[in-house]
């Protein structure tokens, strides 16, 4: 049996063969740790210079601006718990639609003082800009709002928004990881309109899991998460992960090199099966907002998400029911809540997100075995009724 | 042919052993999963993978594998204990206990703990580095709520006794936390007998690959955390975050190998570090630092008198070693861990801390000690206090001009 | 830390290292620095007739530019009166040695060290300079 059609690229990427390459001789060679003063040490350590140099080249920051942690999740919880604690609780404004791992930091902040406030989204999954002007009104100290959203793929404008929210005073964070290799993303110009931090991922971008980073302005205070030791300065104690960041480095390079190719082809893909799937009857989430060139968020009226995704799974399609996060809760997604869809419809919900080795095949392949699926689990919910 | 430098600072971090590499490559290209995604095969078999990693873990410690929760590192996992720890059972005391010569992630974890309002005794050691078991009791007070020990200290490798302090704080209803992570495939850990109620795992202290490392959380009795990263409630919301599932497949590997290898491979290495130390003796007013008794094999750390810290490390720099932590700065500072043991600055200025491993020969071993020989002969042929000593002049009795 | 060619050669190469019999004439010992620093130099100097310095010798326990700092002052105190030897400055050891901000202590040093030197020559020879 050949393997499954990876379809699922906002949870995860495989690692790019030159990333890979990159990564092995830190593992064995290379092995040094960056904060030992001999060779192996300082072998180690100018390979974190050089990864924090192409990561930072590639999202037009400064080197000094990169913050290196363990992943998306620390990033982002490191932003948000680091800067409250420097602060003086107040409020806290993020978007409805954020990951749990900017939610969840939020939701803690109430417990040490602070005023936790979502911003609506409309029916589209983009930030209501009344909603948010009236938050913004109310002087915010941390303001999150996504860049673009892992399940529906809809992208924020978030340079304006960042913009609208100045006034305020607040740090403006962004979360980035599914925005990085498929939309431009310049975090110099970001910074100019307002953006002070930004967190991105190297596994979501064909890196290895276990290396992020947290893109900083520096006049942003933060509280380290991890203490001991002082690395990344002070912000992130604890050994470097030296062939994971390595890794992240090259990733970044060519997620950013490869981009407007990849982000055409991927947009034709998205296209072939948008058209295959409304032609089936589904309803297309985030349809008229711009989105990312590789994600698609549907459902059939009537047919449950969980069930479609096992029956595409069994006809060798790997796809998601939602957010790919450690929840095996049967809730309906809190993003397609926020949009304001029907609970009955969002139980229905599928996310199917292309990667660089996407091909059409793939894409008529699935479109083939949902129709297929569709067909018998409508001819059972037409008998069972 | 020697391959130059030659390292000896398996304590900093160790190299990637070539099996457990091979074990983790697949799962960065084919089997890329997120252990997280439930809906497919790739999900399926990332999970699968990290849970039969989390088995080996815990078998090297004898621990059930739900007791252990899966960090990036020692360093977060001492976090995570000790703030985890402190904050849930706060309302029963603000006592905390550790040790001057614990690592950098508990005593900046400390410090933090101190700023967040709690109270912390810091113990001094006895000059062979080994807590002395009646002050330790003397520090715990009625609202102590947790004590912090290492099991092996990283610069002179002294192991502590971890089965007494935990009879104690057992008896007096203390969690008791151990950083172990220079511990495993050195030290038998059997956390079946020890009453020990949290315990922090790097992997690349022991053959496995950076960035991933665990924390031990007893359920028998049960020991409550809160949790310092949120988000998708991974980890049985002990910690949310991606699981790294090839450094996760590397460490469980390298638990494995260390669980298999153990005894092998200390006897060996304990065979090169004596024959280490017997191959320096000869060399005058050589100090060893720290218990050599109780002191795991692979650890020799000697302050040589009269010689000057940097200049010694620049006369050894074929030989990758370490003067002290490889997690202070760049500043040369003396080491705090043999400040504590008593040493003067001078000597701990001038200490080398040498860490074999299981790479290390018996070549490299005397390419070692005829080097040393060289080079502090000719480092104390330019010391003036070296020349004084000779002279018969006791140095603590001369008049140092103010600088 | 990096250091720089010269200091590496001089570290590698010293230049009159050793030690003058103390009763030796017109020998006169400069010692500067202390243990707990991690800095303690020697220089001494050898007097010749009309003040000129036709020796020098130095023995140093402290760090790389600290050895390299004494070594070189050792080949430019020779040949030098005693005065113009005490018009050698630190920021001139520090310039020929390429020495890091954090290494300047060192070549202050060495200037301490000459002047040590050249305070126990005329306290020796009452020459009141």
């Amino acid at each position: 049996m050949h393997s499954p059609v990876y379809l699922d690229h906002n949870a995860t990427t495989p690692a790019d063969p030159l990333v890979v390459e990159a990564m092995l001789p830190y593992l064995t060679a290379r092995f040094g740790n960056p904060s030992s003063r001999h060779e192996y040490g300082r072998t180690a350590r100018q390979a974190i210079d050089e990864a924090r140099r192409q990561v930072a080249a590639a999202l037009g920051a400064h080197p000094t601006e990169v913050v290196f942690t363990s992943g998306g999740s620390e990033a982002n919880n490191l932003l948000i718990k680091g800067a409250a604690a420097c602060l003086r609780p107040g409020l806290i404004a993020i978007s409805a639609i954020e990951h749990p791992c900017v939610l969840r930091p939020a939701e803690q902040l109430a417990r040490r003082g602070w005023t936790v406030e979502q911003i609506a989204v409309d029916a589209l999954g983009r930030v209501e800009v009344g909603a948010f002007q009236e938050i913004i009104a109310r002087k915010p100290k941390i303001v999150s709002v996504m860049m673009a959203n892992n399940e529906t793929g809809v992208v924020q404008d978030v340079e304006w928004l960042a913009g609208a929210a100045r006034r305020s005073g607040a740090w403006f964070h962004t979360d980035a990881v599914q925005a990085v290799g498929k939309i431009a993303v310049d975090f110099r110009r970001l910074n100019a309109a307002g953006v002070h931090a930004m967190t991105l991922s190297a596994h979501k971008i064909g890196g290895p899991k276990g290396a992020a980073a947290l893109i900083l302005d520096k006049r942003v205070d933060l509280e380290p998460l991890i203490a001991g030791g002082g690395h990344e300065r002070g912000l992130r104690s604890g050994t470097e992960n030296v062939a994971a960041i390595v890794g992240f480095g090259v990733a970044c390079e060519l997620a950013v090199q490869r981009r407007v190719e990849a982000s055409r082809k991927l947009l034709e893909l998205r296209s072939r099966i948008e058209t295959g799937l409304r032609s089936l009857g589904a309803v297309l989430f985030g349809q008229g907002a711009e989105r990312l060139p590789n994600t698609v968020f549907f459902a059939f009226p009537e047919i449950d998400g969980e069930t479609l995704v096992g029956q595409l799974d069994r006809a060798g399609y790997a796809v998601a029911s939602g957010a790919a996060c450690s929840s095996a809760n049967p809730e309906p997604s809190h993003v397609l809540r926020a949009m304001g869809v029907p609970a009955e419809l969002a139980r229905g919900a599928v996310r199917a997100s292309l990667g660089p080795e996407s091909r059409p095949g793939d894409v008529d392949g699935l479109l083939a075995a949902v129709w297929r699926t569709v067909a018998r689990l409508k001819g059972l919910a037409a008998v069972a009724v | 042919m020697l391959k130059l430098p030659i390292y000896l600072d398996y304590s900093a971090t160790t190299p990637v052993d070539p099996r457990v590499a091979e074990k983790m490559i697949p799962f960065l290209v084919e089997k890329f999963g997120n252990p997280a995604s439930r809906s497919h095969s790739f999900g399926w078999e990332a999970e699968a993978a990290c849970e039969e990693a989390r088995e080996e873990v815990a078998r090297l410690v004898n621990a059930d594998a739900k007791e252990i929760v899966w960090t990036s590192g020692a360093t977060e996992s001492n976090n995570l204990a000790l703030k985890g720890a402190a904050q849930f059972y706060a309302s029963k005391g603000k006592h905390v206990v550790t040790v001057k010569t614990e690592h950098k992630a508990v005593l900046d974890t400390c410090r933090e703990l101190e700023r967040q309002g709690f109270a912390v005794t810091y113990l001094d050691v006895l000059p062979n580095g080994l807590l002395d078991i009646d002050s330790f009791r003397a520090a715990l007070r009625p609202e102590t709520i947790l004590v912090s020990v290492m099991m092996v200290n990283n610069e002179i490798g002294v192991i502590q006794p971890i089965a007494e302090l935990g009879e104690i704080c057992r008896e007096k209803g203390i969690i008791f936390h151990v950083d172990a992570a220079q511990a495993t495939g050195k030290v038998a850990i059997d956390l079946a007998t020890l009453k020990v109620d949290l315990m922090s795992f790097s992997a690349h202290k022991t053959y496995g690959p950076k960035g991933i490392g665990a924390l031990y959380v007893r359920r028998k009795p049960r020991v409550r955390l809160n949790a310092q990263m949120h988000g998708g409630g991974h980890e049985r919301g002990f910690r949310s975050g991606t699981l790294a599932t090839h450094q996760i497949v590397g460490m469980g590997e390298a638990f494995r190998l260390a669980r298999m290898e153990m005894g092998s491979d200390n006897e060996r290495i304990r065979m090169l570090r004596d024959r280490l130390l017997k191959g320096l003796s000869d060399i005058e007013h050589l100090y060893v630092n720290g218990d050599l008794e109780h002191r795991v094999p692979h650890n020799l750390n000697v302050s040589f008198a009269y010689i000057e810290g940097e200049s010694l490390l620049m006369a050894v720099k074929d030989l990758a070693v370490s003067s002290g932590s490889a997690c202070t700065s760049a500043s040369l500072e003396p080491s705090y861990v043999l400040r504590a043991l008593g040493r003067d600055d001078e000597l701990a200025h001038s200490s080398i801390r040498f860490t074999l491993g299981r790479f290390t020969t018996e070549e490299e071993i005397d390419f070692a000690i005829r080097l040393l020989h060289e080079k502090i002969g000719r480092l104390r042929e330019l010391s003036p206090l070296w020349e004084m000593v000779q002279e018969g002049i006791d140095l603590n009795t001369v008049q140092w001009a103010a600088h | 830390m990096t250091y720089s060619v010269k200091v590496l050669d001089h570290y590698e190469h010293p230049r009159n290292v050793g030690s003058f019999a103390k009763d030796e004439e017109g020998v006169a010992t400069g010692m500067v620095g202390a243990p707990a620093c991690g800095d303690v130099m020697k220089l001494q100097i050898k007097v010749g007739k009309g003040g000129i310095i036709e020796d020098a010798k130095f023995k140093t326990y402290g760090c790389g530019s600290a050895i390299a700092s004494s070594s070189l002052v050792t080949e430019w105190v020779k040949g030098k009166t005693v005065d113009q030897a005490l018009e050698i400055r630190n920021t001139q050891i520090a310039e020929e040695l390429a020495l890091p901000p954090v290494k300047i202590h060192c070549s202050i040093l060495a200037e301490d060290a000459i002047k040590a030197a050249v305070a126990d020559y005329r306290k020796k020879h009452g020459d009141p300079g």
